[in-house]
């Protein structure tokens, strides 16, 4: 049976995503170890809290490397939420900070991308949207456009238009998954979006 | 654009659900795994787990069945009750909860907000506030609505805002148990103050009362409820038909 690393690095609470994924029935482990990760058949960075932190955190452990490396050698790796903010070259959450690089763009404030006057952060279950101009990507094959999904963000991808697979409406189109061969982010959390999030999963642990 | 969300609250007590009129009476209801599993597959946005226990062994019982419920159920989570330390928010995020609320633990230590949205996040603390009008004046009530604090409500929303929660519930306690509707004018005024969601509670008795609420405050962006939910009188799936077939955009 394959084996999905999530990777630990001291931040955020995990304990929903172990859950999601030992209820699709897939063997998980919670991991800070380079051969464990290595050994894995797909790799997940999960995060929540402040970009700055966590990428320090990331480095620190060393663990960046590790990514890196995993992302290079062509395994499924999926970001969620603020892991997701961490593929992209840089942050400006609370000054500039450079993220792993893995996915081309910028973390924006949301305010930047959004007309005044709406609610930061975006809480709540919001629609999916597929991008026109390319095939659905795999990673939504048991899901349809419309499904809803559940936000918590502040920060949003930009400058990412050709890696974009999701966006979802929230005063303007905000990206809400991004995909560059192997490796995925996704803004929303598939933990915490039902079914439709646990297919999402499911979806990603077929790849 | 983002859905209006449907809460059901599950206040628990020595491992049961629990809801009374006016919180008084209480009157044993279901297991709250249970009880959590059939509203999320019935269509719930969230569930709030509100732990009115008193004693230390039912405290870990709590956190036990939080632990099960999240395990089971894959939407978010919010807990409260007995949250008075930085310590009982870690207690319950590492039992699965996305949210805390915080009520008077707040008012009783005015550094729990900030102290938590620092170390977790605005988006993890919510403030919980029970209102009542005295004389005229919306007022702070704590002890579950037993004590009037005399602080404005108004402005205690606004302060605890500014210090760093990300959610505020907004419970009444002139509605909450009467099953005659929201408090209206009540939400009307704490959405013209704050820009962060705003939940409302108490009172609900009707599907109608749901649609009254996001025709009339259309900034709100939840409503919460508990025995209409826990007793059948409202069932999750058809509320969230009437709300659409009424304009309100939910997740269907």
């Amino acid at each position: 049976m394959s084996v999905i690393a999530i990777i630990d690095y001291g931040v955020g609470n995990i304990f929903s995503l172990m859950c999601s994924f030992s209820r699709i029935g897939q063997e998980v482990q919670l991991t800070g170890d380079p051969d464990v990760i290595a050994a894995a058949d797909r790799v997940v960075l999960p995060g929540v809290g402040a970009f700055g932190d966590a990428a320090d955190k990331l480095r620190e452990t060393g663990l960046d490397q590790v990514v890196l490396e995993q992302a290079r050698s062509g395994k499924p790796l999926v970001g969620i939420c603020l892991g997701m903010q961490l593929l992209f070259e840089r942050s400006l959450e609370f000054g500039e900070h450079q993220g792993l690089g893995l996915i081309p763009g910028t973390v924006a404030p949301l305010s930047s991308v959004i007309p005044a006057g709406l609610k930061i952060p975006q809480i709540g279950w919001n629609a999916l949207k597929f991008p026109k101009d390319r095939p659905k990507d795999p990673i939504f094959r048991y899901v349809k456009e419309g499904d809803h999904v559940y936000f918590v963000h502040s920060f949003c991808g930009t400058e990412c238009d050709r890696d974009v697979i999701a966006v979802t409406e929230y005063g303007a189109d905000v990206t809400a998954a991004v995909a560059r061969g192997n490796v995925y982010g996704l803004q929303f959390h598939p933990e915490k979006s039902g079914e439709i999030g646990l297919n999402i999963l499911r979806a990603f642990c077929e790849m | 654009m983002i859905t209006k969300r449907i809460i059901p609250c599950l206040d628990v007590k020595d491992g049961r659900v629990v809801k009374g009129v006016n919180y008084k009476g209480l009157a044993d209801v279901s297991s709250p795994v249970d009880l959590a599993k059939k509203y999320s597959d019935g269509g719930a946005d969230e569930l709030v787990f509100y732990d009115i226990t008193a004693s230390a062994e039912g405290r870990k019982l709590f956190t036990d069945i939080l632990t099960e419920a999240a395990s089971t159920v894959f939407i978010p989570l919010c807990v409260g009750g007995g949250i008075s330390t930085a310590a009982d928010f870690e207690r319950v995020l590492k039992c699965g909860a996305d949210k805390v609320s915080v009520n008077s633990g707040a008012i009783a230590n005015p550094d729990l907000i900030p102290e938590a949205a620092e170390l977790y996040g605005s988006q993890c603390v919510v403030l919980s506030v029970d209102v009542s009008l005295v004389d005229g004046t919306y007022r702070v009530l704590s002890r579950g609505g037993r004590d009037n604090t005399g602080m404005e409500a108004l402005s205690w929303i606004e302060r605890c805002v500014k210090a760093g929660a990300g959610e505020v519930v907004v419970n009444s306690m002139d509605t909450d148990g009467v099953k005659k509707g929201f408090d209206i004018p009540l939400l009307q005024e704490v959405v013209s103050r704050v820009n962060v969601p705003v939940i409302a509670s108490g009172g609900a008795g009707s599907i109608q009362d749901f649609v009254d609420l996001f025709q009339k405050v259309p900034e709100i962006d939840a409503g919460l409820a508990a025995s209409i939910f826990h007793f059948g009188e409202v069932d999750i799936r058809d509320l969230k038909k009437e709300l659409a077939a009424a304009g309100v955009n939910v997740r269907l």
